[in-house]
């Protein structure tokens, strides 16, 4: 029980006193906006308490889109800070707390969040079902996910954030020499979350394995359900490298073992190693159901099928099975040896086949398609030449020798940054453009999508393109500032201008959720943009049941052909409709990120008996659930039949009458 | 779907452990100068303890062989005698560890020791909690009998079960035996 209380709250930082009154004052206003107007019971009966995917769905993409602006934030900062030789606007350390945080929430809970939301609502949809197979589980992995990320970022306000890098090397991120707590928080922080991830993984195996409708063979899912699966399945096989990698440094850092200190035996590039294995497999976690929802976007806005799906999917396993054998390429210069760099040199150099594979693939769809170019299709079309500038700079620092150069300069920077950036933020944000009208019921407005698209795609080579020439003139990454006689004066001041125009185009994209949800037209019909695959065969936004009837397939882009037959499919007879089973909401899912964010947050502190005695509620709950035999409700035929009407005699959906 | 759902969670589980089994390879011969295999390993005590686990691991597939009989009875008496050779192991396990860290050898000691102790304690929690999980099963299927959901509980944890035993047949060969003649 050390704690010294005086260093419980961060003082003295006037950045960090604003975020702490910003922090209590917008408190205040959620609370009492709230109680003003009488919507704590709606927030946790239609929230809280949800077990329904889409809602599940839309809190994860919330708090990506909070979670983007932290980490945003972040990034503008550190902007700042470089935009200048000698800047004296943040200190080193605060510099090194800032990248770490900033690199921690834009992959763990931004880019991953944001996409697993956009499962969460788009796959059981897609594969025609009701929910996912495990409801309960999934709303459970919602809150460790929530509190797993509440907790990380409470950091630079209590006890102070971690600041050894997102990859938190040993031996700096050890007790020697990070001995506050910011690196507890990294420890524990992300392996709350991480259980929760790693339950979303095996939560869609199930889903998708079990739970596609009739007719819908693994060959007949759309790429994002694909994309989805083998996603699920890297999950399932990285992360629990993960959950080691992290309990380890918690022993180190926590009970002093020696695992990878530099006394006792201890190997610090075990971590590094430890942390890679997950962490190059985390990459295509975060890509391949990117390259998913670019597949959709194309495929609609080209009114064509994709092209060449069989390579499709063949290129999505091969990826896979690749990103588990490259992980040596993050640290060639560990000295391994030339062999051992040579071989992973070339499987990481085999990646580029199996993704160029998909690249002309996605070239070939549109061409001779019909091209729509709509806010969504916008950002798939600024991916292609974005995304392979990342590639080809990908490859380059592919070869071991070469990398001995390339090493921790800002040209690694800005290379991850054109693979993340146009393969995961151009990717969410198509695919929230292009869903938005599922999960809502209106469409974000095109106009500003348009200027949030150039602003932001503008915004990103503008700040991210110098960085490659300052790394290749020597500029090393994660240093607070430089010299002017380094010569890096202007390339640093493009770079930071560019970040602001990157942030303008964000504040657009915040001002369009705003606009639309006051202005938008909400007389839109199921299907909006003459879309190809079953979530766009119900109403937006969706009923909670999803499926008056289950659709039945028998080829791939099902419901685009059965709207060129007007197959019977579309139409709902009344005899066809049904009681309709549906599990019921609960509070434990809530209730156990809760504990869970407690206990947390008290072994971060390093008060073990309190955490253990928090530990006991974790336990208390899933003793609960295990003898919890309530077994769902079912919604009545009047009901399904009312609110089948009701979408179905709109206007525009004519032909789909309850007949 | 549960049941697939759940050897999904064991492939995880077996990353898990494979992680760890390759953490205590990489370190399992740096002593720092502290206690080595030899010093310190009980391998009479550990044969028993095998033998334990290996013995339950038998008595749960009797259990679940007699729930397919549909004998609620012989599933119980099985299970009930599956748990106390599980807790015999468990006791016997605790036992060694407080031997091995009243000779000193403690997890703070080397890195072998580290990942000796980080290792075979994980296996042990997991021991552990199938224990509390099982007594869990063993209240519900007596409160409701036999039905397809407690029976599909049973199943699972009899799963975890055995799986677990596949654990401590690595580490038996790995840390004990190779331990022995290294």
């Amino acid at each position: 029980m050390g704690i010294k209380w005086d260093e419980f709250f961060i003082t003295g930082d006037p950045l960090i006193l604003g975020s702490q009154i910003a922090i209590v004052l917008t408190m205040l206003g959620i609370v009492a906006g709230l109680t003003y107007l009488k919507r704590w019971k709606w927030l946790w009966r239609e929230w809280l308490t949800t077990v329904d995917h889409k809602r599940i769905g839309i809190m994860y993409i919330i708090s990506a889109v909070l979670m983007f602006f932290r980490g945003g934030m972040d990034g503008l900062l550190m902007k700042a800070q470089t935009s200048r030789p000698e800047m004296e606007f943040l200190t080193a350390q605060h510099y090194n707390e800032i990248f770490t945080t900033h690199g921690v929430i834009m992959i763990l809970f931004m880019a991953m969040p944001f996409l697993i939301g956009l499962m969460n609502v788009v796959i059981p949809l897609q594969i025609g079902a009701r929910d996912v197979a495990f409801p309960q589980l999934n709303a459970l992995s919602f809150w460790l996910f929530f509190s797993g990320a509440m907790l990380f970022n409470v950091s630079f306000v209590i006890g102070g954030s971690p600041d050894a890098g997102w990859t938190s090397y040993f031996p700096l991120a050890g007790k020697e020499f990070s001995p506050g707590i910011g690196n507890n928080y990294y420890a524990v922080a992300l392996q709350i979350a991480g259980i929760g991830t790693l339950l979303s993984g095996i939560n869609f195996v199930v889903t998708i394995l079990k739970m596609r409708t009739k007719g819908m063979t693994l060959m007949r899912m759309p790429m994002f359900s694909w994309t989805t699966l083998v996603t699920s399945i890297i999950i399932v096989a990285a992360f629990p490298i993960f959950t080691v990698a992290l309990g380890l440094m918690t022993f180190d850092r926590l009970y002093g073992t020696h695992f990878f200190t530099l006394s006792g035996g201890g190997l610090d590039m075990l971590w590094a190693n430890l942390f890679w294995l997950w962490g190059h497999p985390e990459v295509y976690i975060v890509a391949l159901p990117a390259f998913g929802i670019f597949s959709e976007v194309i495929a609609t806005f080209s009114r064509k099928s994709l092209f060449g799906y069989k390579s499709m999917v063949v290129s999505i396993v091969g990826i896979a099975l690749l990103s588990m054998l490259v992980w040596v390429h993050h640290f060639y210069t560990m000295g391994a040896g030339a062999a051992v760099n040579s071989v992973f040199s070339i499987t990481t150099m085999l990646i580029a086949v199996p993704t160029g594979v998909k690249m002309f693939n996605w070239l070939f769809t549109m061409r001779h398609g019909r091209i729509r170019t709509t806010t969504a299709m916008l950002w798939a079309l600024a991916f292609v030449p974005c995304f392979v500038i990342g590639g080809v700079t990908g490859v380059m620092l592919a070869m071991g020798a070469a990398d001995y150069q390339y090493h921790n300069t800002l040209f690694l920077v800005a290379h991850f940054h054109y693979v993340l950036i146009p393969g995961v933020v151009f990717a969410v944000f198509a695919g929230l453009y292009y869903w938005w009208p599922k999960m809502f019921g209106f469409l974000l407005n095109e106009r500003l999508g348009k200027w949030h698209f150039w602003l932001f795609v503008i915004g990103f080579n503008v700040t991210f393109m110098p960085m490659f020439f300052l790394g290749l003139k020597g500029a090393v990454r994660r240093s607070y500032t430089f010299s002017v006689e380094s010569g890096f004066s202007n390339l640093f001041l493009v770079s930071a201008l560019g970040s602001v125009i990157l942030a303008a185009g964000f504040a657009v994209f915040c001002y369009n959720i705003y606009w639309s949800l006051r202005h938008a037209d909400r007389n839109i019909t199921g299907d909006p943009w003459h879309a190809r695959t079953l979530e766009w065969a119900t109403a937006s936004p969706v009923q909670p049941y999803n499926f008056a009837k289950l659709p039945v397939v028998d080829k791939l882009d099902a419901f685009w052909h059965m709207k060129k037959s007007d197959s019977p499919e579309l139409t709902l007879q009344q005899t066809e409709i049904e009681e309709i089973h549906m599990p019921n909401n609960s509070g434990l899912p809530f209730v156990m990120g809760i504990i869970f964010g407690i206990a947390g947050f008290l072994l971060v502190f390093e008060w073990h008996l309190a955490a253990a005695v928090a530990a006991i509620g974790i336990f208390a709950c899933l003793i609960v659930r295990s003898f919890d035999y309530n077994d769902g409700y079912h919604i009545h035929k009047a009901e399904v039949e009312q609110t089948e009407q009701a979408w179905r005699l709109r206007e525009g959906e004519v032909n789909r009458y309850v007949g | 779907m549960n049941i697939l759902g759940f050897w999904i969670f064991l492939g995880a589980e077996i990353v898990l452990f494979a992680t760890l089994f390759g953490v205590y390879g990489v370190l399992y011969e740096r002593y720092a100068g502290g206690p080595t295999h030899q010093d310190i390993i009980m391998i009479r005590e550990v044969m028993i303890q095998t033998m334990l686990l290996l013995t339950s691991s038998f008595t749960c597939g009797v259990a679940i062989h007699e729930m397919r009989r549909g004998s609620l009875k012989g599933l119980l008496t099985w299970l009930v005698i599956t748990l106390l050779l599980g807790a015999g192991f468990l006791y016997m396990e605790i036992n060694e560890f407080m031997h091995y860290v009243h000779e000193g050898a403690t997890m703070q000691t080397s890195a072998f020791l580290s990942s000796f102790f980080v290792l075979l304690g994980t296996h042990g929690l997991h021991v552990t909690f199938g224990i509390l999980w099982a007594i869990m099963v063993i209240i519900q299927l007596l409160q409701r009998g036999l039905t397809p959901v407690t029976a599909r509980k049973t199943f699972i944890i009899g799963l975890y079960w055995h799986f677990l035993d596949v654990v401590w047949i690595f580490i038996f060969t790995f840390v004990y035996l190779k331990g022995m003649v290294s």
